[in-house]
């Protein structure tokens, strides 16, 4: 692998295609479109957490005028539960045919059980409320606890977990060596068992599409999501309608975090266009995405960790229990697979173990359940270093895995960059920098590391060169993260031109090939491949292009600061051929020039991440802010750095809320109690220091530009940072999160902290 | 679908008038930075709304002869924060409009909006109510006066009586060596509402607390005037001792609930740790004036 060091725009922060619409409010997001004859969906949610649907009576609401369509379940293809399992990437459409539209149970407060379309918003609410559905109300459970009890309302009875009936809807395990062994050799053993709340992705922009379904059966799809195919796929399995006549094209997104990659409304608005024969537009209100859209899991995770007195650690034992909400399927891969994986541990058991539960479906959110995890696991490996009376950087290096070490969940580590964070955060100016005098409130420091897997997958890209010699790339991944801006920088540096000459944009479902969805700190990794193999492709042809010109050998020819020179002077003395030289010759000389390519791209390595954080605590209100933060992260190769340091003090920036403040709250009747940002409290601008970011750069070796993804990581060590730093300052450790600040004081004035082992 | 009729009068008469006649479908109209949101969420459906905001009265910052203030209940927070030299005199009170939402939500709310919401968070109300704030209402039986304190019922609910109109805050002239000051406690930096709020008004003289009073908010269904709370500090030099048995007075006036925003032992807590940081920082003003 050659790495180019020099590059001209690779590496640079160069100005982002999608910044000026966005300023400027150009930007078109799905709820910005509008078509003639346009009508208005809105759903009729379950009020209960839990209810069998023994009717549902419409016709008051068909009879309203201004009403045009009405829809249940029985319009939506059913996936029957015991012909098995029908995945879309990791959605069973068992699950999303039930999760859409509640068929014989509503299973969650704000399950949609309903849809109408009419002239207005106020049409469709009044008919939704003249829709009478008889429910049959059941018991219900929202948190872990209540729902392993033994007498547990039971949410699909179909499943059973040890012979019985059983809200555990699944289980998975990592093992390697024999913990009873390890455990035996250690001088030190602690075992503590944390909670979590489930916290929303807080994106900006609600969900909504607009969807027109013409007289043949066409349909148009604009939306909001990660994955105009993922929308296409999912519409086409719930309503039928082949993809071929679906045509998903992807609005600007506000925002996703993992939480748009699912469908809700789409599938709805298409039937209801398709019986209206108008088009019908879905948005939701902030309060339906948070009681119906997946928020991710609340959990319950016990860790044991044992050490030898000289620092190694020699055996360890996760459980993680995960909130599924109503269907299978909450993310215990990555509680159970990402926490211990920064370790070389000889003898480990992961568990992970899918409870559902009375709330709406998980839906993935940023490294799905490794901050979950690794929560648990940072804090616990903290009161280890601490009683082994070790710097805590220090006892993770003694750890740490590296190239060769096995993981647990499976592969056997490539060249790494686990250990350049840890000694990159040790040797931070931040690490050096004395915690300072708090003024009254009390300060402290805390660490801590992570692991994501990344991934690789389908991508699609096309490069064409256009007439005038400039270049359009047009890739299948909405971009949550600034793609166009790095594929624009890749394209320019391979073709050396300007970057402002390439633009790029994302296609839809109909014009550009498959593409899977933007997910997993996938799509720079994926699309660059592509998007490299079709500028090598296009590179090509400009070289026989010349040569066929110079007539000389296509070899001869030498691609360089975006013009064809001969190779060496033996070729001959000719002046260059430029870009756009050779794209006025195009028609002359064999037609349009570009290329695409589609690959299954294989190679993503994983990613490591060591946060340093400092907080100080106003411990008569229980207020912790965090004042000081450092994120190291090893990035494989920063393409746009600018960007990179974008993802990593936006994950920094999730994950602080989630440890201070984001939770949901739950009224007795099982109701999201907060469903709203006033109450939802996301950290706000001036809650969070500026983030200082330390990108290290190891290059991943299977990748042309050396790029691992870099979106998911940042937010895996976040929560264990914040409350290894908490307890540094206080002294009692949290095992419970938010640390809002009536827990701050409550725990603060406790006489009793939780018993040492 | 029920129409809404949007009614802008230039004179009190008027809109007290088209008020009355509206009976309980209207709502008055200041800022509509609450309105406009419960509107929204389908909490209100008003069938008029009288706007007051072109009633010069009501938008109006004036000096009184006797030297102390009188604020239409319609001006906003940046306007309030623009006069000369209000925020010198009522630093407390300033302080207290202006956290309310971000600069925005300032261009339009008003402490009349504010007050009349009727929530027991609203952050100006506890500042009004410790500058001793005398409003004036207009209905259509004529003129009155309340004290601020008077008018919260409940959360959502004031004294008003049917068709009265808030017109305007009358605050007292300020003896010298006064000043006043507000606190909130909310979770995040901004953009929330008061878990507690506490606004203090002192009077020194020698460095002895001459006058006092301390309001209290979000612990309680209404805004509270903690009276015992200012005996405390009245005729102290506010030594700890002092500071404690008026923030013991604060923690005891407290009848708060548990929900989201907080436990009943956090706020009662945090009431009495306001009251200490709040009359300190209304202390350092009041002798910083002499
Ligand atoms: C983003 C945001 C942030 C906010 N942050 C805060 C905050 O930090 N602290 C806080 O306390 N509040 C906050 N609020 C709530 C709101 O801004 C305040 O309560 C504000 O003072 C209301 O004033 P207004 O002029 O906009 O009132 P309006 O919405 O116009 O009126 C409020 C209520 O009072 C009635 N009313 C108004 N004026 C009169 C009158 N003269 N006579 C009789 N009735 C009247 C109205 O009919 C209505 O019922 C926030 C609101 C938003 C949207």
């Amino acid at each position: 692998m050659n790495l180019v060091t020099n590059n001209k725009w690779i590496g640079q922060r160069t100005i982002r295609p999608d910044g000026m619409d966005k300023v400027t409010g150009r930007a078109q997001f799905a709820a910005d479109t509008t078509m003639p004859g346009m009508i208005w969906g809105k759903v009729l949610r379950s009020p209960h957490p839990h209810a069998r649907i023994r009717s549902i009576d419409t016709s008051k609401a068909e009879k309203l005028p201004g009403v045009k369509a009405v829809v249940t379940s029985k319009d939506i293809v059913d996936f029957p539960i015991e012909k098995g399992a029908v995945m879309l990437g990791i959605q069973d459409m068992r699950w999303m045919c039930r999760n859409v539209m509640a068929r014989d149970k509503a299973l969650f407060p704000g399950h949609p059980v309903a849809a109408v379309a009419a002239t207005t918003e106020a049409i469709a609410e009044e008919a939704c409320k003249l829709i009478e559905v008889d429910y049959e109300v059941l018991p219900w459970s929202i948190e872990i606890d209540d729902a392993l009890k033994p007498d547990a309302p039971i949410l699909h009875e179909f499943n059973k977990f040890d012979g019985k009936p059983s809200n555990i809807v699944g289980r998975l395990e990592h093992k390697k060596g024999d913990i009873e062994q390890g455990f035996k050799q250690a001088d030190i053993v602690i075992e503590r068992t944390f909670t979590t709340r489930p916290v929303h992705q807080g994106y900006i922009e609600p969900h909504a599409c607009l969807i027109s379904v013409a007289p043949d059966g066409k349909t148009t799809i604009w939306s909001s999501s990660q994955g105009q195919f993922m929308v296409r796929a999912m519409t086409a399995y719930l309503t039928g309608i082949p993809q071929s006549d679906i045509r998903a094209i992807p609005a600007e997104i506000g925002g996703g975090f993992g939480g748009k990659t699912i469908v809700y409304l789409e599938p709805l608005a298409t039937l209801l266009a398709k019986k209206s024969g108008r088009p019908v537009k879905m948005v939701m209100t902030r309060e339906e995405v948070m009681r119906a859209t997946g928020p991710t899991s609340g959990s319950k995770s016990t860790v044991k960790v044992g050490a030898t007195k000289d620092g190694r650690i020699v055996a360890a034992h996760g459980t993680f229990y995960l909130q599924a909400g109503a269907f299978p399927g909450s993310p215990i891969r990555g509680a159970a697979g990402c926490s211990f994986t920064p370790y070389d541990i000889p003898n480990l058991l992961s568990e992970g173990y899918d409870v559902c539960s009375n709330r709406s479906k998980v839906a993935a959110y940023r490294a799905p359940g490794a901050p979950i995890g690794a929560y648990a696991v940072e804090c616990v490996l903290d009161e280890v270093a601490e009683a082994l009376k070790m710097d805590p950087l220090d006892f993770r290096l003694k750890n740490a895995a590296r190239e060769g070490t096995k993981a647990a969940h499976g592969p056997v580590f490539p060249r790494i960059g686990y250990v350049e964070t840890v000694e990159a955060a040790k040797s931070s100016p931040h690490y050096a920098a004395p915690l300072g005098d708090g003024n009254g409130k009390l300060r402290g420091r805390g660490t801590a590391s992570g692991f994501w897997f990344n991934a690789g997958g389908e991508s699609s890209a096309q490069v064409n060169i256009t007439e005038d010699g400039n270049v359009v790339v047009t890739t299948g991944h909405p971009d949550i993260g600034g793609s166009r801006a790095g594929i624009a920088n890749i394209c320019a540096e391979l073709l050396g031109i300007d970057y402002r000459r390439v633009s790029v944009i994302i296609g839809d479902t109909q014009t550009v090939g498959f593409s899977n969805l933007t997910g997993g700190s996938r799509v720079l990794f994926a699309s660059s491949m592509v998007v490299t193999q079709s500028t090598e492709k296009i590179i090509q042809t400009l070289r026989e292009r010349a040569a066929k010109i110079w007539e000389i050998d296509p070899e001869a020819v030498k691609w360089e600061n975006g013009a064809a020179h001969p190779a060496s002077p033996n070729a001959g003395q000719f002046e260059p051929l430029t870009l756009e030289e050779l794209a006025e010759k195009a028609p002359a000389m064999g037609g349009p020039i570009g290329a695409g390519v589609q690959l299954n791209t294989q190679g993503a390595d994983g990613g490591f991440g060591t946060h340093v954080c400092d907080v100080e605590v106003d411990v008569d209100l229980g207020i912790a802010r965090v004042i000081r933060y450092t994120a190291v992260q090893d990035v494989g190769r920063a393409i746009h750095p600018g960007y990179v340091e974008g993802q990593l003090q936006g994950g920094v920036a999730q994950g602080i809320g989630w440890a201070l403040n984001e939770e949901y709250i739950y009224t007795k009747e099982g109701k999201v109690d907060n469903p709203g940002f006033l109450d939802y409290r996301m950290p706000v601008c001036s809650d969070l220091p500026m983030i200082d970011c330390i990108m290290v750069e190891i290059p991943n070796p299977k990748h042309p530009q050396g790029v691992k993804g870099v979106g998911e990581v940042p937010l895996v060590p976040v929560m264990a940072a914040v409350a290894n730093a908490i307890y540094d300052a206080l002294g009692k450790r949290f095992y419970a999160l938010p640390m809002s600040p009536p827990k701050v004081v409550e725990m603060l004035e406790a006489p009793t902290r939780q018993a040492a082992e | 679908m029920t129409e809404l009729r949007y009614l802008a009068p230039d004179t009190l008469d008027e809109a007290v008038g088209a008020f009355a006649k509206a009976g309980s479908a209207a709502r008055i109209l200041a800022g509509g930075t609450d309105l406009l949101v419960q509107m929204r969420s389908g909490v209100l459906k008003p069938g008029v709304i009288v706007d007051i905001k072109r009633i010069p009265e009501l938008t109006a910052i004036e000096q009184t002869a006797d030297g102390g203030f009188r604020i239409g209940a319609a001006v906003s927070g940046m306007a309030l924060a623009e006069h000369e030299t209000f925020g010198k005199v009522w630093p407390g009170v300033l302080e207290a409009v202006n956290l309310i939402g971000s600069k925005q939500v300032q261009g339009r709310a008003s402490a009349g909006g504010n007050l009349c919401n009727g929530s027991p968070a609203g952050d100006s109300v506890p500042a009004m109510v410790a500058a001793g704030a005398i409003v004036t209402v207009q209905g259509p039986n004529g003129r009155r006066e309340m004290k601020v304190e008077d008018v919260p019922a409940g959360p959502g609910r004031t004294n008003l009586k049917p068709g009265e109109i808030l017109v305007s805050f009358t605050l007292p002239p300020r003896p010298p060596g006064s000043s006043d000051a507000y606190l909130r406690m909310i979770p995040r930096t901004e953009m929330d509402i008061a878990v507690v709020g506490c606004g203090v008004s002192l009077t020194m003289k020698d460095g002895t607390v001459t006058a006092a009073r301390v309001g209290l908010g979000a612990v309680a269904p209404t805004v509270l005037l903690v009276e015992d709370a200012a005996k405390a500090l009245i005729g102290s030099k506010l030594d700890d001792a002092a500071l404690a048995k008026a923030a013991s007075a604060c923690s005891a006036a407290c009848r708060p609930i548990d929900d989201k925003r907080g436990t009943i032992a956090y706020r009662i807590k945090v009431a009495g740790v306001l009251l200490k940081r709040t009359a300190a920082i209304a202390a350092q003003r009041a002798t910083q004036k002499n």
